[in-house]
């Protein structure tokens, strides 16, 4: 479960002070599908780092499972991500030299899973998003679809408590981004917590779910 | 762990030039270390060696000043029978101009006793040396050497002829081997020499007297040259007024350590050098390893994302920093090994055979194993300290 409370988070750029998110507020239950939405320069992508711990608000609350974020140092934070958040990023960002399957295993790797372990875990995930048989690619041997699709593999190898997905369609054609979106249909239908961000309406709208963020306010509409 | 080296094995093979270029100045590094410290030792070896077979066990004494307190034959034999020496005996020398028939020539002569043939290690072609009778009796009989024997007696197996030293008739009892192993005789080689007794030396001579003040001495057999020296030391200093410039006792021994010493500095000395170069090979790997973090910073925003703490990023730019050393040692090990083999083959003639010596690999590998901490360690910090959001988002 994520809640965030009047969380705040500035930056300067040059010598204006800019608001990245203001006084934003809102609460993702255990299993839910939820969709941010907004336009670029929203200040989704500061909610996306904060809510992914890669940053720290500058005032607010935010507990996830009901622990305060702020106060931790960076190798808490570290663990935190590790153990639970899985990333899925707009750009794929696997690491150019390792196969899938070593990319999928990095983040078991660095939760120190044993090799058998880790071996079956990659497997599995592997076998969710329907690439088994293309475990010893590397990256660039995989077409965009198979890239992401290997990313969220990674994601979910760590059995993660939240799926955090930034714009993960935003660099596919729409009938490639449609397989993808099937794919977190079924890891929601399988029970996983999913927070997808997007500026797509139609991606959004996908979603138990969404909420808007508009100039670093968040206003929640129903669906 | 492994797994860090597997995957420093990984992104070193993804760019299998740069590496190679980065290690090279470790792979000169470690051979210029080797390879000079190897030939050094393998030169050393050989001089010593050389020196060893000249027989180091010898001691000299040379008296300056006896204080009024001359030493005699009687003080070295009382002296031999301690434990810690094993044989003296005095040596005078002076030239003499020697006659045989009526070839004349010009012959050193030895005033000694019959310990000097052992110490020295005399080597007899036929009959004996002097015996302790011959010092007893005053006896005018001479050991000389081949060169001797042949040049003016005419033939070297000359045993019984007598040939006039100063008027005096010396008869023949032992001839010398011309053997250019001993270091004295190597200094001799091609002189004339006749050794005679110490006493039967006093009687011929106009300088020589009972005084000795120069002498011989062989180490006993359960005690080293080091312990003979410091025991004669001792005696020597109480005998003589506690004045250590009365007396001067040296051997072969010290010129064994004075070379090695010697050769010891020179080898720290071009291993000095070759470590320098190391640290340049370090350098070039610290270099190299900072562009590394900077081409990858998205890569380690990545792995931060996904869990990695600082302490893993650090240690896996740590790891590969220290893995292209040791590549680099090893590559370096390589090929001084070959270039030893090489050596050892054009200068066969030499008899010098250049080993790689087992330390010296060793300093190498723990050198370059400290210099892959050390100048891996700057980079792989800045890459654990980038912000994961920074570092996600650079260039793109």
């Amino acid at each position: 479960m994520i809640v965030l409370k009047e969380v705040c988070k500035t930056y300067q750029v040059g010598d204006e002070i800019v608001k990245a998110l203001d006084h934003a507020s809102l609460t993702v239950h255990d299993g839910e599908f939820v969709s941010i939405i907004g336009p670029s320069g929203s200040g989704k992508s500061t909610l996306m780092n904060i809510i992914g711990c890669l940053d720290i608000a500058d005032s607010g609350e935010y507990l996830l499972d009901d622990i305060p974020i702020e106060d931790y140092t960076e190798n808490e934070l570290a663990q935190v991500r590790s153990r639970k958040i899985g990333f899925v990023f707009q750009s794929f960002n696997l690491i150019p030299q390792l196969t899938a399957q070593e990319n999928v295993e990095l983040p078991l790797i660095y939760q120190r899973v044993r090799r058998g372990e880790r071996r079956r875990r990659v497997a599995e995930a592997m076998e969710r998003v329907q690439l088994t048989g293309r475990i010893h690619h590397l990256p660039s041997e995989l077409s965009g679809g198979q890239q992401q699709r290997v990313a969220i593999a990674r994601a979910i190898a760590a059995h993660p408590s939240l799926i955090l997905a930034d714009e993960p369609t935003g660099n596919l054609d729409s009938h490639t981004g449609q397989d993808i979106m099937d794919i977190f249909h079924e890891l929601h239908d399988a029970g996983n917590t999913i927070v997808l961000i997007t500026h797509d309406d139609s991606v959004a709208c996908q979603a138990q779910r969404s909420i808007h963020i508009l100039d670093g306010r968040v206003r929640e509409v129903a669906p | 762990m492994i797994q860090s080296v597997r995957m420093a094995i990984k992104s070193i093979s993804g760019n299998k030039m740069r590496a190679f270029l980065t290690m090279l100045g470790i792979i000169i590094g470690v051979m210029a270390l080797v390879i000079l410290v190897s030939l050094v030792s393998g030169a050393t070896g050989n001089v010593t060696d050389t020196i060893a077979r000249l027989g180091s066990d010898q001691i000299t004494v040379r008296v300056s000043d006896n204080k009024g307190n001359p030493i005699t034959i009687s003080d070295l034999n009382k002296w031999m029978d301690e434990d810690a020496f094993g044989r003296m005996a005095p040596a005078a020398t002076e030239s003499f101009t020697a006659k045989y028939g009526t070839k004349t020539g010009s012959l050193t002569v030895y005033g000694t006793t019959a310990p000097y043939g052992d110490i020295q290690k005399l080597d007899l072609l036929v009959g004996r040396f002097l015996k302790t009778a011959d010092e007893e009796n005053v006896s005018f009989v001479c050991v000389i050497n081949e060169t001797a024997a042949t040049e003016l007696v005419g033939y070297a197996d000359c045993l019984g002829e007598d040939i006039r030293l100063n008027g005096h008739r010396f008869q023949v009892v032992g001839v010398l081997k011309d053997d250019d192993t001993s270091l004295t005789s190597a200094f001799r080689s091609g002189s004339l020499v006749a050794y005679i007794p110490y006493s039967s030396l006093i009687r011929i001579s106009s300088t020589a007297t009972a005084e000795i003040t120069s002498f011989y001495v062989s180490a006993g057999e359960a005690s080293t040259v080091d312990d003979a020296k410091t025991r004669l030391t001792e005696i020597l200093k109480e005998r003589f007024d506690k004045d250590e410039d009365a007396f001067s006792i040296s051997s072969q021994n010290a010129l064994e350590s004075a070379l090695s010493s010697v050769t010891s500095i020179l080898a720290v000395l071009l291993g000095g050098i070759a470590a320098i170069s190391l640290i340049v090979g370090g350098i070039g790997i610290m270099n190299i390893m900072l562009v590394t973090v900077t081409e990858r910073t998205r890569e380690i925003g990545i792995r931060k994302a996904i869990g990695a703490s600082r302490g893993m990023i650090l240690t896996q730019f740590l790891v590969e920093a220290v893995v292209i050393c040791m590549l680099g040692c090893a590559l370096g090990i390589l090929g001084s090994w070959g270039v030893l083999r090489l050596i050892t083959t054009v200068v066969s003639g030499l008899d010098i055979s250049f080993q790689m010596s087992g330390g010296v690999v060793l300093i190498a590998v723990l050198f370059c194993f400290f210099i892959g901490i050390v100048f891996g360690l700057y980079p792989a910090n800045k890459a654990a300290r980038m912000a994961p959001i920074d570092a996600l988002h650079y260039g793109g």
